[in-house]
């Protein structure tokens, strides 16, 4: 679906026509992402962070493929030839940084994009399939990380693998035959890298097919925007190309400059010294953090320190797989009409001390599981749950909104001449 | 790009006249400039994405073997791998030597002498790939009691090439010769460094 006004796709070249009648193709891009898309006018640079995810994906398949082509998933061998990749293969080494790297980068990216979201309500009806959508894909995402990450076979593979599986142990009952199961022995080894190297091929293919439908979703009500008023008319929107490649470009060269960055500079700056000696089952490094994107939810994970009716361990398996399972609950948790926090003024203070809060987590989670660490990652776990399942809930409710604009073209231009009826939807909000 | 003329539809928006009067807009110079700059940059990228796939260093550091041939007494051949592919190395007797010099060269598929196929002063030696240039098979007749096929070189089983004692193709469907590879008699003769 698309706005009435959407240009149509006319080919002029007699192959494109040709084209056209047997396999549209074409078409379905030019709608897509394409002059026949027509997209709200006043998108700032945070919704760059869509099509930089896409991009990142991309990059992901294309260099992960490639290294593939060149890694061995077999215990003895594997972190040999990861080496091999450093060492020998052409252009190997920055293929590899690329690759680690650019998955640092998709989780900023992801992170940014989610909490775009968060702020500018994106995730509010008629938007919620696009949300849950999204955070499927997330949940992908740090399943395909989590399992690349292992693959090295360096000592934090080791243990990284070691210690995110002991969370499916922490279940009762049923938890340690599933630790097993998944591994397929008793600790990580030959068998749990063979699969984890399989389902790291196949998961990104996947996500491409979640990504699909996340735009098919976003193409039915379109995009939304800062102001978070829906797109009325064709002068609330501008066609997605140029306007908006044009825009994205721009992004993904500034993203390419940072990225091109750490690949070229400081290869290393995100990754732990740890993973470049040989997993050894015998011995444990001193620090054992995931990589820095796990961090808000391995803070969650050691905050509970103490027995209450389960045992610690148990809550902190639990408060970690609901602090993003939450997400999914969103739309329903803030029933707030206004979707643009720019409008809520009670909310985007939240939303800061929400950030700010993330921003905590992201430290405390790879800091020493020691005190005064804990007692932080203690409030700001509590802090985290407050926000979504209590203050987002009461806000939404007691909050008073400023008017909104009458429509993106009165936000933009100062004015609208259709806007006599302004007054009264800015009351009802 | 704030419009204040009320009008908002894009293709209303005036356009940037260029200053210089060239017929150059400053929009189409930048749109060129930057698509190009992204083009070459993204074939830029394809060069490592390709190149990857050529040997590695390590497959190129194995890509010359030296061999010791003062054990192989006349009559005998060894076979030895270079670049993960058999060699054959073959010490002639006499006999053999005259039988591939009675060969005219004009009889031959791919005409080349005994003396082209090895190196001065060291005739008997013939050194060469064991590997069939029809299609890649290994031709019998480097290991004892192997048939050697109507010429008394190699033969091919694959689809029937015969190599004569300077291992020339004879017969069957093979275009060439065994292919020589290049290598060096270290001082004394008794090791060849291929590759
Ligand atoms: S491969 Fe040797 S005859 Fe065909």
């Amino acid at each position: 679906m698309s706005f009435p006004w959407a240009n149509h796709y006319e080919p002029q070249n007699p192959l494109m026509k040709w084209v056209d009648e047997k396999l549209p193709l074409p078409r379905l891009v030019y709608n897509a992402v394409g002059a026949g898309y027509p997209v709200p006018r006043n998108l700032n640079y945070m919704y760059n962070f869509g099509v930089l995810a896409g991009f990142c994906l991309v990059l992901q398949i294309v260099t992960g493929v490639i290294l593939a082509m060149h890694y061995a998933p077999n215990a003895l061998v594997a972190f040999g030839s990861t080496e091999h990749i450093m060492r020998n293969v052409n252009w190997g080494w920055m293929l590899r940084y690329m690759h680690a790297n650019g998955a640092s980068f998709f989780f900023l990216v992801l992170y940014l994009h989610i909490f775009r979201g968060f702020y500018y309500g994106s995730y509010k009806a008629p938007r919620e399939m696009i949300w849950l959508l999204g955070v499927v894909i997330f949940l992908l995402c740090m399943a395909t990380a989590f399992m690349g990450y292992v693959l090295p076979w360096g000592q934090m593979s080791f243990w990284g693998a070691k210690v995110i599986t002991g969370l499916f142990g922490a279940i009762p009952l049923v938890g340690e035959p599933l630790q097993i199961w998944l591994l397929g022995g008793y600790a990580p080894d030959n068998a749990a890298l063979n699969r984890f190297f399989s389902l790291h091929f196949l998961l990104p293919f996947v996500i491409a097919g979640v990504v699909i439908l996340h735009i098919w979703a976003l193409h039915i009500p379109g995009s939304t925007n800062p102001t978070g008023v829906e797109v009325k008319k064709e002068s609330d929107t501008v066609p997605f190309h140029p306007y908006y490649t044009a825009k994205d470009g721009f992004g993904l060269g500034v993203f390419l400059i940072l990225y091109c960055l750490f690949v070229f500079f400081m290869p290393n700056a995100l990754g732990h010294p740890d993973n470049y000696i040989e997993a050894n089952p015998l011995s444990t490094p001193a620090l054992i953090v995931p990589e820095w994107y796990f961090y808000p939810f391995y803070a969650i994970l050691r905050a509970f320190t103490f027995d209450f009716i389960l045992t610690a361990q148990l809550w902190g398996v639990l408060a970690m797989f609901s602090a993003i399972l939450m997400w999914f609950f969103l739309p329903w948790l803030d029933r707030s009409p206004v979707r643009s926090a720019s409008y809520r003024p009670l909310y985007r203070i939240f939303f800061w001390v929400l950030m700010v809060d993330m921003a905590a987590l992201f430290y405390l989670g790879g800091a020493h599981a020691e005190e005064p660490y804990i007692m932080f990652s203690q409030l700001a776990t509590a802090y985290y749950f407050l926000h979504f399942l209590v203050i987002v809930p009461i806000v939404s409710s007691i909050e008073r909104p400023k008017p909104l604009p009458y429509s993106i073209t009165e936000a933009v231009l100062g004015k609208d001449d259709d806007a006599q009826l302004g007054a009264t939807v800015a009351a009802k909000a | 790009m704030a419009d204040t003329t009320g009008t908002a539809t894009p293709d209303m928006v005036a356009p940037e006249t260029d200053a210089t009067g060239d017929g150059v807009r400053r929009r189409d110079f930048i749109n060129i400039a930057a698509v190009s700059a992204a083009g070459v940059g993204g074939i830029a990228v394809l060069y490592p994405l390709i190149s990857q796939m050529a040997p590695s260093a390590d497959v190129l550091a194995e890509s010359t073997v030296e061999v010791d041939v003062s054990a192989i007494e006349p009559g005998q051949a060894i076979k030895a791998i270079f670049r993960k592919q058999p060699l054959f190395l073959r010490r002639l007797t006499d006999a053999e030597i005259a039988e591939a010099d009675a060969v005219p060269l004009s009889d031959l598929r791919d005409p080349q002498s005994l003396e082209e196929r090895t190196k001065a002063g060291q005739k008997a030696m013939l050194i060469t790939m064991g590997v069939c240039t029809h299609l890649g098979c290994v031709p019998l007749g480097a290991a004892e009691g192997e048939a050697r096929g109507e010429y008394g070189g190699y033969f091919c089983p694959c689809h029937g090439s015969h190599y004569d004692t300077a291992a020339r193709i004879r017969k069957g469907p093979a275009p060439t010769n065994l292919l020589v590879p290049d290598y060096e008699f270290n001082a004394d003769g008794t090791v060849v460094t291929v590759g």
